[in-house]
């Protein structure tokens, strides 16, 4: 399928694997390659820059904007702040990413992989880099035949020491997310950040510099499954980057095709220099239709519409167009354009409902928690006086930056039960003080008893209330009090 | 295969591998060769595992790796960082009387842990996971406490043990009135009924003489006892008006354990645990629910 790779390279048939075929893109100036410089600015700013937001959430909490601290088993995004507990968070995120790249897929193709997947990012990054060393396509062709001169030795030296640089700072804004970014850099400036920290950048530093710099297509083409699942999900309506052929066909040189026209014979606009192939990225021919390497980053539009307009006509020969206006147009029909359709209809319903559900759970995110779990074993104690007892783990979460006092209360329809906390001194209504530190969990025994001799349901429910005496806010727990089957009437 | 190599299919254009099943022919989209090469290196790095790491089972033994890796030294690490960071509360538990361990958050928070964990590994195999106890083993989740219920009480106790080896042990026994021939059969019949009727809260044989049970009672228990049967902690006397028997409350089982009585052992673990871990046991078993 390569078609742009070096021409005098053999392609070897008699086995079953082939050497990668070195694609060498050409750089090209237009619309699409300013959008895409414009998004490699504004995604790579944020993540090389993002950990060094601060972010101001009072004492004794760390003031940075994004930063997961897997120590403190807490993940912080601006106002947000994530427990352990709330995972589920994640999984939101996770849902809405999915079904917006599916959204993403109906609408416009594959329009991730051509401007925000991280790979395209990258190595957009780097072939700006080895333009700049080693120069444009038909240069860096010839240096690559050339002997291993002075010249040679350098300009390399100097591509893969960038490239390198690149790739290290990477690594380094990685690890800037999972703990303080100022004090971490110092650390790492002065060699006093643990091994595992220097292990990651390491490893993005390798996996940066051989993904974007060396494997580039190949990635896409053979590692990562996304294209595969895109072909089941691309369809006739969404816009995908398209050889318009009705138009082009038959192609041929400026000249040719002039004569064929004199002549009668049918002509396209194609005039075959090849100029769409030599900036593509992943090596494809567009004109053989749409195809796996493809990752629909629109650069040879761009290298088309300027060819066009060079030769005095129409731009759009190369376009985002989908199927069915393809057929359309060679039915004489005009094209028609669906983005609402059911398709994309369930996709934003699922986006919105999703972001609904995460939106109203984080506005309602509670500061505090408790959670009850009943003794197993054993259910309930009778004791003497007739008195039955059930005992109770009670988990506390604090999620203020500063120590509270909370009251416990226990009750129940079916009767009169007396709570004790292990440890707390009951107060005379009944209610029981319990202070948790800042941002922390406690846990505590509690033991609940009923009345002596009472006639109470084998089980009745029982409900545990939790008031931060300071706020107000308040969590009911209901769980269950267990009596003998005996003690029933 | 060679003449069929070349074959080609019709539809696609591409090369067939001449493999065929059922009329499908696989075509030849050759892999790009990195990925060959990523084996390779994936048997030489493996090859390199054997030599550094751990790997080939011996008869007795196995290859070690030159870097000497062990897991077992990793475990036994990991549980001396452990212990190490540990130790700080751990001496603050030994220092504090157990009433301040429990008034005190974080040293209850850590003494139930540790209790709890020491508890299930060591006290389960006889009063169960749940702490309620077998016939002959107390149930520690009631209110009946035949040596005491308080922390020290318990604490003494999970130490020196009950009629244990140990020389501060707890010492009670209950003398065998029937196999030493104090009472005879009618009277301890008869006080076995009285005890079931007007202690334990349990059946009577119909007919039983309660007024004989009742002297013999006065003559011989009461004295350890109580005269309300509510025993003595100090003796080990155990509460004869709880339902709660530790050999049964029937009339045979009283009788059973008047005529013979059987003297159940707890050893004792101070030396085996340590005072920290007892000092949290006493704490994890008060806070079951019982204790005084």
């Amino acid at each position: 399928m390569k078609t742009n790779a070096d021409p005098t390279a053999q392609l070897d048939e008699d086995t079953w694997f082939v050497s990668a075929e070195k694609v060498y893109p050409q750089a090209v100036k237009g619309r699409f390659r300013t959008i895409k410089w414009a998004i490699l600015f504004v995604t790579l700013g944020i993540y090389y820059f993002l950990p060094f937001v601060r972010w101001d959430r009072g004492a004794g909490a760390p003031d940075q904007a994004v930063l997961i601290d897997f120590e403190a088993r807490r993940a912080y995004f601006f106002f947000i702040e994530i427990w352990p507990q709330e995972v589920y968070y994640l999984t939101g995120l996770l849902v809405i990413a999915a079904v917006a790249l599916f959204l993403m897929n109906a609408v416009a193709g594959r329009v991730w992989c051509g401007y925000l997947c991280p790979q395209t990012v990258w190595t957009d990054l780097f072939m700006k880099v080895e333009r700049f060393f080693e120069g444009d396509r038909r240069d860096r062709i010839n240096l690559d035949k050339e002997p291993w001169t002075g010249t040679k030795i350098a300009r390399k030296t100097g591509k893969h020491t960038v490239w390198l640089l690149i790739a290290w700072w990477t690594g380094g804004a990685w690890v800037l997310y999972f703990a303080d970014a100022p004090t971490l850099v110092y650390e790492l400036a002065t060699g006093q950040a643990s091994l595992i920290v220097y292990g990651w950048i390491a490893i993005l530093t390798f996996t940066t510099y051989s993904l974007a710099g060396h494997m580039r297509e190949q990635v896409c083409t053979y590692m990562c499954p996304w294209p595969r699942i895109q072909a089941a999900l691309t369809d006739e309506y969404a816009l995908n980057v398209t050889y318009r052929a009705d138009r082009g066909e038959p192609r041929g040189h400026l000249k040719e095709n002039k004569k064929r026209l004199e002549e009668g014979l049918p002509a396209g606009d194609c005039i075959d220099c090849h100029q769409c192939v030599a900036v593509c990225p992943t090596g494809v021919d567009i004109r053989k239709g749409s195809q796996l390497e493809c990752i629909q980053c629109g650069l040879c539009i761009d290298a088309c519409d300027n060819i066009m307009t060079k030769v005095g006509k129409p731009t759009g020969l190369i376009a985002y167009d989908t199927d069915i206006n393809m057929d359309r147009r060679e039915q004489g029909l005009d094209p028609i354009y669906r983005f609402v359709r059911p398709r994309t209809i369930i996709y934003v319903g699922i986006i919105v409902i999703a972001a609904g559900i995460m939106l109203y759970t984080l506005i309602n995110r509670q500061m505090m928690d408790l959670s009850v779990v009943h003794d197993r074993n054993p259910l309930y104690v009778t004791q003497n006086e007739g008195v039955v007892r059930n005992g109770y783990t009670l988990r506390l979460l604090n999620k203020e930056s500063s120590a509270q006092d909370f009251t416990l209360m226990v009750r129940s329809q079916d009767g009169n039960f007396r709570a004790e906390v292990v440890g707390a001194d009951t107060n005379s209504d009944g209610s029981i003080t319990l202070e948790v530190g800042a941002d922390r969990t406690r846990q505590v025994r509690a033991l609940v008893f009923s009345e002596p001799n009472a006639t109470l349901p084998v089980s009745s429910a029982l409900d545990f209330v939790l008031t931060n005496n300071e706020t107000g806010e308040s969590v009911l727990i209901t769980d269950f009090f267990r009596t003998a089957e005996h003690t029933t009437q | 295969m060679g003449e069929l190599k070349k074959e080609v299919d019709e539809l696609s254009g591409v090369e067939t591998t001449g493999h065929e099943w059922d009329g499908l022919k696989e075509l030849n989209n050759p892999l790009p060769k990195w990925w060959l090469y990523i084996f390779y290196a994936s048997i030489v790095w493996s090859i390199g595992y054997w030599i550094v790491m751990p790997s080939w089972p011996l008869v007795s033994s196995y290859t070690a790796g030159v870097i000497g890796y062990s897991q077992r030294e990793v475990a036994t690490r990991e549980f001396d960082t452990a212990m190490a960071e540990r130790a700080e509360t751990g001496s603050k538990l030994l220092e504090a009387s157990l009433d301040e361990i429990r008034s005190t958050p974080e040293l209850l928070e850590f003494a139930m842990a540790s209790g709890s964990a020491a508890f299930a590994d060591n006290c389960a195999p006889c009063h169960g996971t749940g702490a309620t106890g077998f016939v002959g083993y107390p149930n520690l989740q009631d209110d009946v406490w035949i040596w005491g219920g308080t922390m020290d009480d318990i604490a003494q106790t999970i130490s020196y043990g009950v009629r244990s080896e140990h020389e501060d042990t707890r010492f009670g026994e209950m003398m065998a009135f029937g196999r030493d021939e104090i009472l005879n059969k009618e009277e301890i019949a008869a006080v076995a009924n009285y005890v079931a009727a007007n202690l334990a809260g349990s059946t009577p044989e119909e007919g039983a003489d309660l007024a004989l049970g009742e002297t013999v009672y006065v003559d011989n228990c009461a004295a350890c006892h109580g005269d309300e049967g509510l025993g003595s902690p100090e003796l080990g006397a155990p509460n004869l008006t709880s339902p709660n028997y530790l050999y049964g409350n029937s009339v045979e089982a009283i009788e059973a354990q008047v005529y013979s009585p059987r003297h159940g052992v707890m050893p004792p673990w101070i030396d085996r645990l340590g005072e920290t871990t007892v000092k949290s046991l006493a704490v994890y078993v008060h806070s079951l629910g019982g204790g005084q």
